[in-house]
Formats: structure tokens, C-alpha cells, sequence
């Protein structure tokens, strides 16, 4: 159950925070690749609020996969965390009223289908650490 | 796809497995969190930044984030990031041979639904 969870919060952090990276680069503008453009974009970056609450979202992400693979196998948590896609299509959906394509949720469907036949093996099938 | 691009997306593939278990074998190494409350997390991440395959893990992900880059500029989107679901396929092959994990029929089969899924999602953005 513990590895359940900690996978959830993986998925939530990782999506939380590219959502909120887009979010703060969209508004940051197109960077221009000339010194000057690369000076302003790093300014930009460094001083939007949005884009640090992304940064501490993505560290939490860092910090649960390595405490979730501390114990569980990566076989395990790896394809679980593709579940991220189907929280994204979902929000995308019913949050931000966007249209999602047939062949969009046919891969949702798979990723689920995917994700529940992984949960159902042994997260932990090496020798705990000495 | 070109054959530079070929040889990137190769290199991409590995990097990112590689970099992911080469973390994963150090934390296994490192031992769980005695609880997940605060202080014994912190103490937990105090050992993963002394464990050597952590630093060894870190520019393997660094390079696949910059190879992602480069590959997005020289090919379509809508072929890069299908095909970079392979990456759940080699991840589960290196965690059987590589981390030793046992990987049942079960698990392989929801690795290959997942992977599908991630290329169709991509494919219909």
C-alpha cells in the first residue's frame, strides 16, 4: 500500500510540476537564442514565482522516486508512474475543457490496463539491502 | 529518421534507463527510510547524495534531458516522443538483467500495454 501511495505522489509531483513549468514558461515568453535573449529568458526564469513552485514540485518528484525505489523494484515503478498520462488526459478533459482525441484515450485506456496488471505483481522481488 | 538521429535516440534510450537504475541500485544500496516521517527521509537523502551510483545516475539524466532537446529539433515531435516510450521496454530488460528484479509474464505484459499507451497518447496530442 505504502509503495501505492508513494508512486501516486511521484505521479502528482511530476505532473504538478510540468504543468506548472509550461504554465511559466508560456508566460515568460519565446526564448530568443542571442546572448541578450538568453540573459533576459534567465532573469525571467530566476524571478517567476511559478517557475520555482515548479522547480520544488519536480524535487519532490526526484525525492519520492528515490525513496519509492529504496524498496520497491524500478520494474515496478517505472510503468506505474505512466499513469501521470491518463491523470493529464483526464484534467485535460474536465479541467481545461479541452478535446481528447479517440486515439488519445484508446492509450489511456492501454496505460490503465498497463498500470493494473503491474500493480498486481510483487513490488519488491530483489534481497533487501544488508 | 537519419542515422545521427538514430545513433542520439540509441544513446538516449540507454542513458535514460541507465541513469534511472543506476539511481535505483543506489538507493537499494543506501536501505529505505526507516519511516516515512521528515527526519528519517533527510537521513535518507543524506546517504543517497554520499552513494556514488546516485552521482553516476545524475549526468546520465542529465544528457537524455539535453539529447530529448537536440532529437525535438531534428525530428518530428510526433515520432520522437512515441518512440521514446521504447524506453519502458529497455528500463524492464535492465532491471531484469542489470538489478537482477524478476520480472513475471504478468509485469512484461502491462511494461508492453503501457508502452503502447504512452505512443498512442503521444501520437493523438
Amino acid at each position: 500500500m505504502k509503495t501505492l501511495v508513494m508512486v501516486f505522489a511521484m505521479v502528482v509531483c511530476a505532473n504538478a510540476g510540468d504543468l506548472l513549468l509550461k504554465y511559466g514558461m508560456t508566460r515568460a515568453g519565446a526564448v530568443q537564442f542571442t546572448l541578450p535573449g538568453l540573459e533576459s529568458a534567465f532573469w525571467v526564469t530566476m524571478t517567476s514565482g511559478t517557475i520555482w513552485l515548479a522547480i520544488l514540485f519536480l524535487l519532490g518528484f526526484q525525492v519520492t522516486f528515490m525513496t519509492v525505489v529504496s524498496w520497491a523494484d524500478y520494474s515496478y515503478v517505472m510503468p506505474a508512474g505512466a499513469f501521470g498520462y491518463a491523470i493529464a488526459a483526464l484534467l485535460a478533459k474536465f479541467v481545461l475543457g479541452e478535446r481528447v482525441t479517440p486515439l488519445r484515450w484508446l492509450g489511456v485506456a492501454l496505460i490503465c490496463a498497463g498500470v493494473l496488471l503491474v500493480s498486481q505483481t510483487k513490488p519488491r522481488t530483489t534481497e533487501m539491502a544488508p | 529518421m537519419k542515422p545521427g538521429s538514430v545513433l542520439l535516440f540509441v544513446a538516449f534510450l540507454l542513458g535514460v534507463s541507465g541513469g534511472e537504475i543506476a539511481i535505483t541500485h543506489g538507493m537499494k544500496a543506501v536501505g529505505e527510510p526507516t519511516r516515512l516521517r521528515l527526519r528519517p527521509v533527510l537521513e535518507f537523502l543524506w546517504r543517497a547524495l554520499r552513494n556514488g551510483w546516485f552521482w553516476a545516475g545524475v549526468p546520465l539524466l542529465a544528457f537524455t534531458f539535453f539529447s530529448l532537446l537536440v532529437l525535438l529539433s531534428w525530428e518530428p515531435f510526433s515520432l520522437v516522443i512515441p518512440a521514446s516510450a521504447m524506453s519502458y521496454v529497455v528500463g524492464t530488460a535492465g532491471a531484469k538483467y542489470v538489478l537482477g528484479e524478476e520480472v513475471s509474464v504478468r509485469r512484461w505484459a502491462g511494461v508492453l500495454l503501457v508502452c503502447v499507451g504512452v505512443a498512442l497518447v503521444a501520437l493523438g496530442s
